[in-house]
């Protein structure tokens, strides 16, 4: 399978300067302050052509193509979301430590989600 | 007589179909696997010395994975005596290793050395279907680059 339209740029770059890490600091550099949990969030439903398209995909099986697209931008967003969050702190400069989670909470529906800490780096 | 006839067609077409692409898929994944052995991944972060870089950032690679009608019936069946679901292990199976191996072609494209504190993450969100036995799983693998 191909890989499908996702950016080859890292997460990181597309968003000003903010350093985003799932490690518990930046290597080569030194946590100076801490600014607590950030997190962003997004809640996404499918709609009505991609869902047609999956019940006949069902047949076949394999990648659901559509709903990896879908999902990468709602994770983007929810991303974009907390990376805001972190601006509005003042002083933050990367998120550490930042966890993705994804759940279905309605029919049709999932909610994306990621957090971390916002910390000041030097 | 019709609905049988329906259904022998769809599980013959879900069988077919199903493992031919299992099969590309499998060698896809092989290969590509082998090619990027060069970068070594962790899921380590917290008790160990971070290694020296220069520079870091997070990739996140994701799949969601649809199963066919064969394998829908079989697990349906399997569902009665109990034990490994082997249909639905290849299935997971493989979008786990696609998830993986997206992060991690993302990450050599960006130059990485390693790839440190890999998480992976699945759900389901076969919402409406789910009633009639189909799931769809949604694979994730995050991690942080380093180089």
């Amino acid at each position: 399978m191909t890989s499908t339209r996702n950016s080859r740029a890292p997460l990181a770059n597309r968003q000003s300067q903010l350093i985003l890490t799932t490690l518990e600091s930046v290597p080569g550099k030194e946590i100076v302050q801490h600014y607590g949990l950030v997190q962003g969030s997004t809640i996404r439903a499918k709609h009505v052509g991609r869902d047609i398209a999956a019940s006949f995909k069902n047949l076949v099986g394999g990648e659901l193509k559509g709903y990896t697209e879908l999902l990468q931008e709602a994770r983007q967003e929810a991303t974009d979301r907390m990376i805001l969050q972190a601006q509005q702190t003042g002083g933050a400069n990367a998120i550490v430590n930042i966890r993705f989670a994804t759940c279905s909470v309605a029919q049709g529906a999932a909610e994306l989600f990621a957090y971390g800490t916002a910390v000041k780096v030097q | 007589m019709e609905n049988l006839i329906v259904f022998a067609i769809l599980m013959a077409l879900g069988y077919g179909v199903g493992s031919y692409r299992e099969k590309k898929h499998y060698e896809d994944i092989r290969r590509r696997e082998k090619q990027t052995l060069h970068v070594p991944m962790m899921n380590f972060g917290a008790k160990q010395p971070l290694p020296q870089a220069q520079d870091s950032a997070l990739f996140v690679g994701s799949v969601v994975i649809t199963s066919d009608y064969f394998k829908n019936f079989s697990a349906s069946l399997r569902n009665l005596v109990g034990g490994r679901v082997t249909v639905y292990e290849t299935l997971i199976d493989r979008g786990r290793r696609e998830a993986t191996l997206r992060m991690k072609e993302q990450a050599i494209a960006w130059g990485a050395t390693e790839i440190l504190n890999v998480r992976l993450e699945n759900s389901s969100i076969s919402g409406q279907n789910r009633g009639k036995g189909q799931v769809a799983i949604e694979i994730i693998a995050y991690g942080t680059a380093v180089r």
